[in-house]
Parts: structure tokens; sequence; C-alpha cells
């Protein structure tokens, strides 16, 4: 039997020898052998990541953390950082959901890119995003984090420009790692912060010194940069708009890293900082606020969209936003418990819109789909049922985790609450929408697209049944305690923010009045349902095709707010101009003007001293001499 | 004032001098190549005697046996640069220095 830390740094490896061993013999390996390869290096660390997790529920509550270094990695100075893993209740949950959802869609890959030149490469970059992803939650340092926060970050680019012979896909990479690179700048100014003010940047350290410590500016400063890094990774306003044009990588892409994980880390950076957020109200404010807005903003916009996978980018930049809710309330365990059930039903919907995308030979409007339940029977059921998770009905995963949000919304006032209430009923409602106007109604697919519309192989389907089955039982991880019994995920997750409970007020609701919430959060769900139904199914309403004959506020919509019009005009525009500026005059006229002008100086005085050289011996003489007599007389009377 | 072999220190400097500036001044202004060598072979000269003279004056051996090395290199000088002109010569068909300006790049 290995030792427990042994199994740590096994977590990762295999995922980087995976991708190694792809990447260096891409073109010598078989398909067939790469997708085992990859497949099985994730499968490996799941299981790995299983034992590690039940190792851990062996333990006190108390005990929960285990901690293995590798190896020193950078000492200098007063600076060190060490290679050292960290695995307690929240990082075993995140390496379960990573290596776990990971797994299942490197299957769903194996029969969606199975036709595609790039499947090696593919399969090579998939591993080594989960490696980067393992790094980032497993790490126990701020900088080890970083590393892996970029390396997602690069992952994240590589496959979104998966299919870079495609202009606007390579537009959309660059767009995506533009927007990380400005919120990575937030997050290594305060790493850097951290440093300066604890002079450590291990977890253990820092953390137990601000809560030793308590509030002070820096820390607010530091916590809101922090925050400005997870607005970028976490597509939250501002930093959103990278997001939905993602979409342009491969689907199972945008399952894994786009929905489930990678977007995920900065609910999990700000779960793992918690206490320095709890003792700094300001930035749980600006949090609250930001996510609420994104929440918001985000789920109107997706109600317009007309691009399945792009209706599903905007909710998961709302369900983002309701995540960063829970955090900024303080309530920590919920934010995770959304983003587990939301890894799993959001995965599952991604991947149910890539068998439908891949049924119908790419495409992905809504508008030529309809009456697909018919042709893709396996991938309706499941779509149906991410959506009844997502949309909250018991017992589905969403219902409980996101009924959570909502009773600590409501602890904290009744705005918020009602905030959130819309942005849920707006899901539902976009939710549904897709849902009908993609599987019911006439078929609007072309007729030779229609004729070979088919059920995906077992390959995909399988690993949907499975989400399937997750979004199902999912939200029983997180069972209220207003059901009766104790809420398990919670009680898992308590070590890791217990101290940060000690200085946030105690709330609780009664039982009645969270049952009643419930009560109307559901009936109100319905409602929504029904108006969705008598919408899209009984009066057949298809979104108009053409732009003229909607009213101003859906053409708003439609066009996101005109967000990436104002960013190229106010941001982007300036920048260009400020470039076109200094090339013309900087460059231009200073920096190559004096380069120029030195080099013709140079060839210039040249033209006049080579007629020096002329050859003559005599003259060359005689300039000798006059030389030697210059010197020597200048010796004389110096 | 000491004198060297009844001769003033001073006449040795200004024959050498004036030696000297009478090799310089054949290698500035002649062109026959021939003649330039030769006014070299004086400068030369003129160095040696001043070198003698001022061995002798200040009892010191060290500056003959300068002399001696200075004439045993003018003696290979003197085969090398023969030598070059014979070739200058039979390529040229004349021995006017600025013929050579012909080398030049």
């Amino acid at each position: 039997m290995v030792s427990t830390s042994t199994l740590i740094s096994l977590v990762p490896l295999f995922p980087l020898l995976g991708f190694l061993l792809i990447a260096l013999n891409a073109n010598r390996l078989s398909k067939g052998v790469t997708a085992v390869v990859a497949s099985g290096s994730v499968l490996i660390s799941f299981v790995i990541s299983m034992i590690l997790f039940f190792n851990l529920l062996s333990l006190a509550p108390e005990q929960r953390s285990l901690q293995v270094e590798l190896f020193n990695w950078i000492a200098t100075g007063k600076f060190s950082a060490s290679i050292s893993f960290l695995i307690d209740p929240l990082s075993s949950l995140m390496l379960l959901i990573i290596t776990g959802v990971g797994f299942l869609i490197h299957v769903y890959s194996i029969g969606y890119m199975h036709d595609d030149e790039g499947h090696n490469r593919f399969f090579s970059y998939l591993n080594l995003f989960v490696f980067f992803m393992l790094l980032l939650v497993m790490g126990s340092n701020y900088l080890l984090m970083f590393v892996g926060w970029e390396g997602v970050g690069l992952c994240s680019y590589l496959l979104i420009g998966f299919w870079f012979k495609n202009n606007d896909y390579t537009a959309a990479a660059n767009k995506a790692f533009i927007m990380n690179r400005i919120g990575d700048l937030g997050l290594i100014v305060a790493v850097i912060l951290i440093f300066v003010q604890f002079g450590s940047i291990e977890y253990s350290n820092v953390l137990s010194a601000a809560a030793a410590g308590g509030g002070s500016e820096i820390l607010t400063l530091i916590t809101i940069l922090l925050f400005v890094g997870a607005m970028g990774k976490s597509a939250q306003i501002p930093l959103y708009t990278w997001l939905p044009d993602a979409m342009a990588g491969p689907t199972p892409v945008s399952a894994l890293i786009h929905a489930a994980t990678m977007v995920t880390a900065g609910i999990y950076m700000v779960v793992r900082n918690n206490i320095l957020y709890t003792l700094s109200p300001t930035s749980m404010g600006l949090i609250l606020l930001v996510g609420i807005i994104t929440a918001l903003f985000a789920a109107s916009i997706a109600l317009a969209q007309t691009d399945i996978k792009k209706v599903l980018a905007y909710s998961t930049v709302s369900q983002l936003g309701l995540m960063f809710v829970a955090l900024g309330l303080g309530a920590y365990t919920t934010g995770i418990f959304h983003m587990a059930t939301h890894a799993s039903f959001k995965a599952l919907l991604f991947l149910a819109a890539g068998s439908v995308i891949h049924g119908l030979q790419g495409e992905q409007d809504i508008r030529q789909m309809g009456g697909l339940r018919k042709y893709l029977p396996i991938t309706f059921a499941v779509f149906v049922i991410g959506v009844l998770a997502i949309s909250g009905i018991p017992p589905f995963a969403g219902f409980f985790s996101k009924d959570e949000i909502l009773a600590k919304a409501y602890e904290h006032g009744m705005v918020i609450w009602a905030f959130a209430l819309l942005t849920s009923l707006l899901t539902v409602f976009y939710m549904f929408r897709l849902l009908f106007l993609t599987f019911f109604g006439q078929p609007r697919a072309k007729a030779d697209v229609l004729s070979h519309a088919h059920e995906s192989p077992p390959s995909m389907t399988i690993p949907l049944m499975a989400l399937a089955l997750l979004s199902i039982i999912g939200g029983f991880m997180g069972f209220p305690e207003v059901f009766g019994g104790t809420n398990p995920l919670a009680g898992f997750l308590e070590p890791l923010v217990a101290t940060s409970n000690t200085h946030l007020a105690e709330h609780s609701l009664s039982h009645n009045t969270e049952l009643t919430l419930m009560a109307v959060v559901v009936a109100l769900t319905i409602v929504v349902i029904i108006a969705a139904y008598i919408r899209y199914v009984s009066r057949k309403h298809v979104p108009a095709a053409n732009e003229r004959n909607v009213s101003a506020l859906q053409r708003t919509i439609l066009h996101k707010y005109y967000i990436d019009e104002l960013y190229e005009a106010i941001i982007a525009k300036p920048l260009f101009a400020m470039g076109e500026f200094l090339q013309q005059f900087m460059e231009r006229l200073g920096i190559d003007g004096l380069v120029n002008a030195s080099g013709n100086g140079v060839v210039g005085a040249s033209r006049y001293a080579r007629l020096l050289q002329s050859g003559n011996i005599g003259v060359y003489i005689f300039i000798m001499v006059i030389g030697i007599v210059l010197i020597l007389s200048a010796n004389l009377f110096l | 004032m000491k004198t060297l072999q009844g001769i003033p220190l001073d006449y040795y400097l200004w024959l050498s001098a004036a030696l000297f500036t009478i090799g310089v001044l054949g290698v500035l202004f002649r062109r026959n190549a021939i003649v330039i060598f030769m006014c070299i072979e004086l400068m030369l000269n003129a160095v040696n005697l001043l070198l003698v003279a001022f061995s002798n004056y200040y009892s010191d051996a060290s500056g003959q046996v300068f002399v001696f090395f200075i004439m045993a290199v003018a003696a290979a000088e003197v085969a090398v640069g023969l030598a070059i002109l014979m070739l200058m010569y039979r390529n040229t068909k004349t021995t006017d220095i600025n013929i050579l300006n012909r080398l030049k790049w």
C-alpha cells in the first residue's frame, strides 16, 4: 500500500505523463491509443482522488489537511516557494470534480473528435489542461496556484483556437487570453502584496496570520486584486466578454474548461482565501455587487441568443455570478455547492448540445433546429434532465444549490433575494426556450441535414447518461437541513470556513420561512415554464431571422447590449490610435530618424574622408612625416 | 665639453639630423624607387651615427650593439627590397614609384 503522500503527488503526475506521451508522439500514435492514454491517465487520477477523498473522510474533521512537499522550488533571500500539494476538503472536492467530469468529457471527446485531423493534438491539450487545473487546486501556496492559473489560461487559449484556420476562432482565442491577462495582472500583484505583507506565500502561514491580524486596508486591497483575477478567469463583469466568444472551441472544451472547471477557479480561489474576504467587508460587498449584476445581466442576454452554445455560455456567466453572490454573502460552502452541481449539469448541457451539433453536421443555430426529440432521443432525455437541474426543479441537483443561495440571499435582505430570484427565473425561461426551440415543434432543419440527423455513438451518450445521473442525485450532497438531517457538504467543508464563521454574523431562517421560500420559488418556476411553453410550443414562436422585425430592446439584447462594441470604442480604438501615433511619430520620425541619421552621417563623412586615400604613396608618406613632426614638436613644446 | 676624437658632440648631432632630413625629403619628393631606397638607407645610417656618437659619449657599449642589429636588419631589408624592385622593373619597365598606385584596391 503506497503512502498517502505518494498518492497525492501521483494525482497530477498521470495527466502530465499522458500529455508528454501524446504530445511527443502525436504523429506516431494511432487515434485509439491516444484516446485510451488520455482518458486512462485522467481515470487513474480520478481513482486516486477517490482514494484520497475516502482517506480524508476517515480522519477526524480537524485533521483533514494533508500537505506533501515535493521539493524546494525557489529559495532566494527571504522568499521561498516549494512545490508542495495540499489536500483538504476543498481541494479534494475540486479534484473529484476535475478528474471525474474531466474523465467523462475525455470519453465523450473520443466520439466527438473522432474524425478531426487534430485528434491527437486535442487530447494532448486536454491532458495538459487537467494537469494545470490539478496544480491550481492542489498547490499549497499562491505561486503554485498562479502557475496552474496561467497554465489553464494557456490551455484555454490553445483549445479555443483549436481550429486555428478560422480567423474568427483565432480572434476569440486571443480575446480570451488578453482578457484573462488583465485579470491575471491583478492576481500577481495581489500575490506580491501578500508576500510583502505576510512574508510568506504558503496558504497555511498567510491565512492564519491574517486571521490573527484582523482586517486592514492592505488586506482589502489584496482581496480586491485577487478578485480582479477571479473576474478574468470566472468571466465576471467587466471581464466576461471572452467567455461567450470562447464557444469557438470544440464543444467538449466548452463543457470542461468553460463551464465545469477552469471558470470556477475564481470561486475556488475566493473560498480558499475566505478568511481574507471575511475580514474585508468592502471586498465582500464588491463581490456581491459584481456577482448580482453579472448574474442578471448575462441571464438577460441569454434570453435572445440564437446560438445553442452561446445561450449556454451566457448561462454559465450568469450562474458564476450567482456563485459569487453566495461568496459575497459569506456563504462560502454554498458557493462551492452550486459550483459542484453546476459542473455536472452545465457539462451535461454542453455535451448534449454538442451531441445535437454533432447530429446536425455542425449546425448551432436553434432557429434551424426544432423537433429533434424524435431524431436524438437519448440526447433529448439527458438535455431535459440538465434543463430541469439548472431550473431548480426538485429533486434535481440545481434545486438544492440554487435554493441554498436564495435562502442565504433572503437572510441578507429582500433586494438581493429579489435580484437572485429574478436571475433564476430568467434562467428557467431561457433554458426552456432553448429546450423547446431545439427539441419540440416542427423540424426546421434543411432536409438533407435532417435526413442525416443521427443519435451520437455510445462513447458520447454514455458520458451524457453518467452526467445526467450526477445531475439528478448531485444535489443530495448538500441536502438542506430543513428536510431533516444535516447538510453533508457543509459539514465536510466546515473546517475550511470555521474561522470565517466566527467573524460572520449568525443568520438563520426559521424552517417555516425557508419552506415557504422554496414553495414560492418552485411555484414561480413552474409559472415561467408554462409561459415558455405557451410562447414557444403552443404559439410556435421562432426568433426572427430578420432583425428588422424585432423591437429596439430585443435588438439591444441580441447585440449583447453592445458591450463588445463599447469596449471596442473606449478601449481598443484608443489603444490602436495610440499605437498608430507611436508608430508614425515615435517610430518613424524619432527612432528611425535617429538611427538613419547616424548611418547617413557616417556615410556622408566617409564620402569626403575617402578622398584622402588616393593611392599615391608619396602623399601617404608626406602625411605620415607631417604627423611625426607634429607629435615630436608637441613633445618638445608641451 | 667632451669631444669625440677632437670633434664636439654637437657636430655629430647636426650631421645626423642633416642626413636624416635629406633622407626624409628624398623619400618624400623623389619618384625613383631606387633613390627612395637609398634615402631610407640614409635615414637608417643617420640614426646609426647618432647611436654610435652617444654610445661613445656615455661610454656605454649597448648603443653600438644596437647599431649592429640595425645593420643586420638593413642588410636583410635591402635583399628583400631589391628583389621587389627587380620584379617591379620587370613588370612595369620603370622604377617610378607612382606606377604602383595601381596596386590599390
